[in-house]
């Protein structure tokens, strides 16, 4: 799942203008753009980082639902959740993949992400209370994810654009499943439906949030448009995000924490449209900028696995120098018995 | 009769739901990323098998208990897995040699097992055997990488070997409803089992340049719902949602 507008991107590159002409030719050929091909600098630099941010999101999105794999209250739900899980981690693996080819390592992008160099997506700095929680992200994050990835789907980078084709599915499952999740709250006890409220309750405004500052305030977005790396504005997704996601809340017989919401006719070249109250900012910066609940958390459990399973890695690594030196030394002593 | 059978089928069924369970516990914290995704893997196929053995308790009991019944609603006394499932993951080698040990008794067992006469084990005994090859391909390679490995590593698999190994004397223990249900044909016998188990173990801790224990001092108790503490904490965890809210459907 992911992820917000790309934050802190520098789209700045430095080639000649008939590079950049071709170059654009392409991308509104709508060709796609391979590892091997010729590339502004500034393009690569904001798909690593785009990417990257991407996988980083994926992984850290592994920590607040494994918090409550354990605790599952059924079997079936606890094996749904654990393969849900998985898949965040798989997705996290083709995302460093296709970073990949663009020539970073994953060992250099995992340094950045437990130095904080690196930013994921913030809405993981909120923590997972209660069981409702899982259905809720799995409902709110997932769709908005789902909102921001379809389009990433037809990205200029090849690359980028097929590992989202199976990250799509993946998520859309994960979003009817975590719709299924509610539902059954929200027609069980009473504790059960307080419970999908309450979630509710916490997980919207961070959701909404997912899709980053308004259009008039997201410095990177233009270029990123251009080299159709992004496809459409912050405030497009959001807008699409929410007519998609207020009626399900209300078939749910819950409500959306937005006493401003209401459908507006005029909105979305006057088909009509929600229109929603203001969003709170300084909690977004706040909460990118480190200062969330679970910033400090997410990134000590990182680093922590990280560092315990140094010993695991290097043994590893040890272990296929041995198996190749015995290898060659086997090869070398069947030539001298050859000769 | 019955009720040995079903007690036999809930031995099987909690041993697979704690070791699965033990290893959804790694899941986001694994020492690399392909581990992340391994170790859910193999806890999945268990939680699959124990949730097809509960099922199959509950219909043969005929008292109307499922699946979350017996997971959710028995404490630690009524838990009739082995010892050696609930031990805590401690590091990788632990987790890794754990996994080794039980998989390595199960191949057997379900290739016993697919002559049942039960026709639910016997079919899910075709599904295990394929999974367990994957669990001891994937476990024997992590035992002789570390065994092999680094001083540290090879420290560490070493202890683990400590660690764990007299605990493995009860998967060759038949309690008396097991017996029942081997005698029924429904079950396949355990002790004859560790000539397998010891030919599939022996050359893996040899490329790992691990001794193989002589002497041992051989814990059990499981089968009779007598645990280490470490159960206990597993199962409050597990259980407290649903437990807290009685009744309610998930």
């Amino acid at each position: 799942m992911y992820s917000q507008g790309l934050i802190g991107a520098d789209g700045r590159t430095e080639e000649d203008e008939a590079f950049l002409a071709a170059f654009q030719a392409r991308i509104d050929a709508e060709e796609k753009i391979e590892p091997k091909d010729a590339m502004p600098e500034g393009y690569r630099k904001t798909l690593v980082r785009q990417i990257g941010q991407h996988a980083h999101s994926e992984i850290v999105g592994m920590l607040p639902e494994g918090n409550w794999i354990t605790r599952a209250p059924s079997l079936r739900r606890k094996a749904a959740l654990l393969a849900k899980v998985q898949d965040e981690g798989g997705h996290g693996l083709y995302l460093y993949s296709a970073a990949e080819t663009l020539g970073v390592t994953r060992e250099q992008m995992t340094e950045e992400l437990l130095s904080g160099k690196a930013k994921y997506s913030s809405i993981f700095n909120y923590p997972t209370l209660t069981w409702a929680d899982i259905g809720t992200i799995g409902w709110l994050v997932d769709g908005a994810a789902i909102m921001n990835q379809i389009p990433l789907c037809r990205c200029s980078y090849g690359p980028y654009a097929r590992a989202m084709i199976r990250v799509c599915k993946e998520e859309s499952f994960h979003q009817r499943q975590g719709y299924e999740i509610v539902m059954t709250l929200a027609r069980g006890t009473e504790a059960q439906k307080a419970m999908a409220q309450d979630a509710l309750n916490r997980w919207w405004w961070p959701s909404i949030m997912m899709f980053g500052p308004h259009d008039a305030e997201s410095a990177h977005s233009e270029q990123s448009m251009a080299w159709k790396i992004k496809r459409f504005s912050n405030d497009a997704l959001r807008q699409k995000f929410i007519d998609a996601t207020v009626p399900q809340a209300e078939f749910l017989g819950l409500k959306v924490p937005d006493p401003d919401m209401a459908w507006d006719e005029s909105l979305n070249d006057g088909k009509g449209g929600y229109r929603h109250g203001p969003i709170d900012w300084d909690e977004f910066w706040r909460v990118v900028k480190g200062g969330g609940v679970m910033n400090r958390d997410r990134i000590k459990a990182r680093r922590k696995a990280w560092d315990e399973g140094a010993w695991v890695r290097e043994a590893a690594q040890a272990h296929a120098e041995k198996r190749a030196a015995r290898r060659a030394g086997e090869d070398a002593g069947g030539k001298v018995a050859a000769e | 009769m019955s009720d040995a059978i079903v007690t036999a089928l809930l031995e099987l069924a909690d041993d697979h739901l704690v070791l699965g369970h033990r290893l959804s516990e790694w899941c986001g914290h694994a020492p690399m990323l392909e581990e992340d995704l391994a170790l859910p893997s193999m806890g999945l196929d268990l939680i699959g098998a124990a949730r097809v053995l509960y099922t199959r308790a509950g219909e043969i009991e005929g008292k109307g208990r499922g699946e979350d019944d017996f997971a959710y609603l028995r404490d630690e006394r009524a838990y009739r897995n082995c010892l050696l499932v609930e031990r805590p993951n401690g590091d990788f080698a632990q987790t890794m040699l754990r996994q080794l040990y039980f998989a390595a008794f199960m191949e057997p067992y379900w290739k016993a097992a697919l002559g049942s006469s039960d026709a639910v084990v016997q079919g899910l005994a075709a599904k295990a055997l394929k999974e367990v090859a994957y669990h001891i391909r994937h476990s024997a390679e992590w035992v002789i990488r570390l065994g092999d490995g680094t001083a540290e590593s090879a420290a560490r698999m070493a202890e683990a070997v400590v660690e764990l190994h007299g605990y493995t004397d009860e998967l060759f223990l038949s309690s008396e409803a097991a017996q029942a249900a081997e005698a029924a044909g429904i079950l396949p016998g355990r002790a004859a089992l560790r000539t397998a188990w010891e030919a599939a173990l022996k050359p893996v801790f040899a490329e790992a340049q691990l001794d193989w224990p002589e002497k041992v001092w051989p814990q059990s108790g499981g089968r009779k719902g007598e645990h280490g503490e470490a159960l206990g904490h597993m199962l409050a965890e597990m259980q407290v949602i649903a437990r807290a809210h009685p009744g309610a459907v998930w």
